[in-house]
């Protein structure tokens, strides 16, 4: 596993450990006074973003892994807008923008051309939303998997535009609200059937690496970008960000949710390499999908004016389904 | 064509027009290629696929992209991270890159392109005209065109040096098909020509991790018109620039190609023809067929279509009584494009004015109808809009089956089943 290291703790009653209680070296990136802060403080996003959290994370770990050498090709959306308007700028590495749908192709350039001028250390991450990535970009996404272009590629995804003020996206989960599919009519939200997987997408490129993490997990974040640092070619990191403006979540309960997210098999989170599921991370208090629905006022039209089993069945369904074909709850059955 | 100079060590050779352009660019020492393939631009990108995977062309990445707006983005990459970029497409690559091109002048990128010009669809249609950089004349791209394919390729070091000089990109427009794949005697420019002429490129802006720089963030209301000036001023420089890069390529090519405006008899001339791209050639012939006969004609070339060159145009003008602009390009409910920047050239100068529009699709444009065109507009015939040989019949036979009933079908169909039955 290239994930966080395993570490047992016993003082406390919950998952939850704190940097201190571990050696320098399996501290976090984020503990390290001489980290870079890539996306410092100062930045416009709301209270509570998780994509500014999983910005931070990942960029300085990449950081960190590529020795201070990172060039970041930025896709236009909220990440762009509340990080640079000029003349101030969160961001201390070199970044560029160009435009919504074409982020991967400008990275794919940005590699180019520093494998022409013979700069091996450094290195390129391409990053944007789920509207820039698994819509808009993902004809220049999937040509940058296909030739192996040396870019690691991040999506952070919120699982709709909320730049725009929060539309449906490709990657909206069936029956959430959002200002294009709105809690109205007999079918409310998003509707079932529709969607797509850019992780499994990425996969079938058989590129060298493809995972998927949490702002829940961040630690498995930042392990992540440096398992994906140390390889070259076209890698992929699918990061589920919420946002409490476009989800209808208390902006203290970003990690909450995404924990909620994890446990009830919503969004699995694993690895992959050459196209194969290399390793999940197990579900360690597995919870109904309700659980992550309820907080939510993106799902409220499940529960008012009446509560919609049907729909949250159909739901946790395909939760199940997810448990199931990538093992989440192996480690479990293995116990029991 | 002008004699080699003693320091030209050129070589006069037959070659197709986009492998001389290729064999140019490749001189040029592009570190980054994106390419996608496009009638009748592929022919250059295949030479360069050529060029790069044999070592000739090294240091260079050649990247097979999935779209042209891929290529063009890729381009924004690779030359933002400084290296010299460029690529070629041609009339729908053009426009699927259309984003992509604004977003590389509006940075500032020096990418250089070549467009085998041709006709935009529907009807799909390969062949030449300028409809495709027409439409780009606002996306803030230096526009080149180039009369033969001696200037097609001597364009791109100009190209490159004035991209670079400025931060601008450039384009190279170039005749599909008439220039792309016309083979005649070329001089192509040998690379040590090409060095003394072009210097390394030295980036104005450059994504470095030593030095950290963001580009491309939002400006609103408090800068935007600032920086939009500056891209018209940025080209208003190139005016300036573009005739100084000429005559230094002049004095180590030992040629003259580029510059802004080509005038041809011009200097007595009481009617002058005002043309882009290729076709000044057929219209330099049958002004020299039509003097012999003593009228006083002549012909303008204009090869920087962006920037528009006012001055140089309304010099060469103003002493002639009539002008007519031939277009290979049509502005659907007006008429001419490059008509509209000559008569801004013209302001209050009082001239018989007339567009025609000629070649579209790539229908010939032959001397024949040029002296009949030319004939009428001295003789006072021309309408001061007019589609050179158009078959009037065949639009008013579809005008009346659309009249007739309404469910009349596809007219560019209609219009081909007509011309069949009438073979």
């Amino acid at each position: 596993m290239s994930g966080a290291p395993q570490v047992k703790f016993y003082q406390v009653g919950s998952f939850a450990a704190g940097n201190r209680l571990l050696g320098p070296e399996l501290q976090s990136d984020q503990a390290d006074p001489g980290r870079s802060n890539t996306l410092t403080c100062g930045h416009r996003a709301c209270q509570g973003c998780g994509e500014a959290l999983g910005a931070r994370y990942a960029l300085d770990a990449a950081q960190r892994a590529a020795g201070g050498k990172v060039i970041a090709v930025n896709a236009t959306g909220c990440l762009e807008v509340f990080s640079t308007p000029y003349p101030e700028t969160s961001w201390q590495l070199p970044w560029l923008h160009s435009l919504f749908g074409n982020a991967p192709a400008v990275a794919a350039g940005v590699a180019a051309a520093l494998r022409a001028k013979g700069r091996t250390d450094v290195r390129v991450v391409g990053q944007g939303g789920d509207g820039g990535t698994v819509d808009i970009g993902l004809g220049c996404l999937s040509g940058m998997f296909e030739r192996n272009d040396d870019v690691l590629y991040i999506c952070y995804d919120n699982e709709a535009y909320m730049n725009t003020g929060v539309q449906r996206s490709g990657a909206t989960p069936p029956t959430a609200r959002t200002a294009t599919t709105q809690a109205v009519g007999e079918d409310p939200g998003a509707p079932f059937g529709q969607g797509k997987s850019l992780p499994l997408i990425a996969m079938a490129h058989e590129i060298p690496y493809v995972a998927t993490a949490t702002v829940a997990g961040l630690r498995d974040l930042e392990a992540k970008v440096h398992q994906a640092m140390s390889l070259r070619g076209a890698r992929y990191l699918h990061v589920l960000v919420p946002c409490p403006l476009g989800w209808g979540t208390a902006s203290h309960d970003t990690v909450r949710i995404a924990r909620l997210a994890e446990q009830t098999g919503l969004f699995p989170v694993f690895e992959a390499v050459d196209g194969e599921v290399t390793d999940v991370t197990p579900i360690r208090r597995h919870l109904p999908v309700e659980e992550y629905l309820r907080p939510q006022k993106r799902y409220a039209h499940l529960f008012e004016p009446e509560l919609r089993t049907d729909v949250i069945a159909r739901l946790q369904r395909s939760a199940d389904r997810n448990i199931a074909r990538f093992g989440l709850l192996a480690q479990e059955e293995a116990s029991s | 064509m002008s004699a080699p100079s003693v320091r030209s060590s050129s070589v006069l050779k037959q070659t197709e027009g986009s492998r001389a352009v290729a064999e140019t660019v490749a001189h040029c020492r592009p570190e980054v290629i994106a390419a996608y393939p496009i009638s009748p631009q592929t022919h250059i990108v295949e030479e360069l696929s050529r060029l790069v995977k044999s070592g000739a062309l090294t240091p260079c990445e050649y990247v097979n992209v999935e779209s042209e707006f891929a290529a063009m983005s890729m381009c924004i990459g690779a030359s933002a991270a400084g290296a010299r970029t460029y690529t070629a497409t041609a009339s729908q690559g053009l426009l699927y890159m259309v984003e992509a091109l604004y977003n590389a002048s509006g940075l500032g990128l020096p990418i250089v392109m070549t467009v085998a010009n041709r006709a935009i669809g529907a009807p799909i249609n390969i062949w030449n005209d300028h409809s495709d950089t027409m439409s780009q004349r606002d996306s803030g791209w230096i526009q080149l065109y180039a009369r033969d394919n001696q200037e097609a390729a001597d364009l791109h070091p100009q190209a490159f040096r004035l991209a670079e000089e400025l931060s601008l990109p450039v384009m190279v427009c170039m005749d599909g098909f008439v220039l792309t794949h016309a083979w005649e005697r070329i001089e192509v420019p040998e690379r040590a020509q090409v060095d003394a002429f072009l210097p390394p490129y030295d980036p104005r802006q450059v994504l470095d991790p030593d030095e950290p720089v963001s580009i491309g963030a939002m400006v609103g209301p408090d800068a935007f018109t600032e920086v939009r000036y500056l891209a018209h001023a940025k080209q208003m420089q190139a005016l300036e620039a573009i005739p100084r890069v000429a005559a230094e390529f002049r004095d180590i090519f030992g040629r003259s190609s580029g510059g802004l405006v080509h005038p041809y008899a011009c200097e007595d001339a009481e009617t002058i023809v005002v043309v882009l791209g290729s076709v000044f050639g057929t219209v330099c012939d049958v002004v020299d067929e039509m003097r012999g006969r003593g009228v006083p004609i002549g012909a303008l070339a204009i090869t920087s279509f962006r920037p528009f060159p006012l001055d140089a145009v309304r010099t060469v003008l103003q002493r002639a009584r009539q002008v007519v602009v031939l277009e290979r390009a049509l502005a659907v409910g007006i008429g001419g494009i490059v008509s509209a920047n000559v008569r801004t050239a013209l302001s209050g100068i009082q001239l018989d004015g007339h567009t025609v529009v000629a070649g579209l699709g790539g229908r010939p444009i032959t001397k024949e109808s040029l002296h009949r065109l030319f004939d009428d507009a001295i003789a006072g015939r021309l309408e001061q809009l007019t589609f050179l040989d158009l078959d009037t019949g065949l639009v008013e036979r579809e005008l009346a089956r659309m009249a007739k009933t309404r469910r009349s079908g596809p007219s560019a169909e209609n219009i081909l089943r007509d011309v069949g039955s009438n073979r």
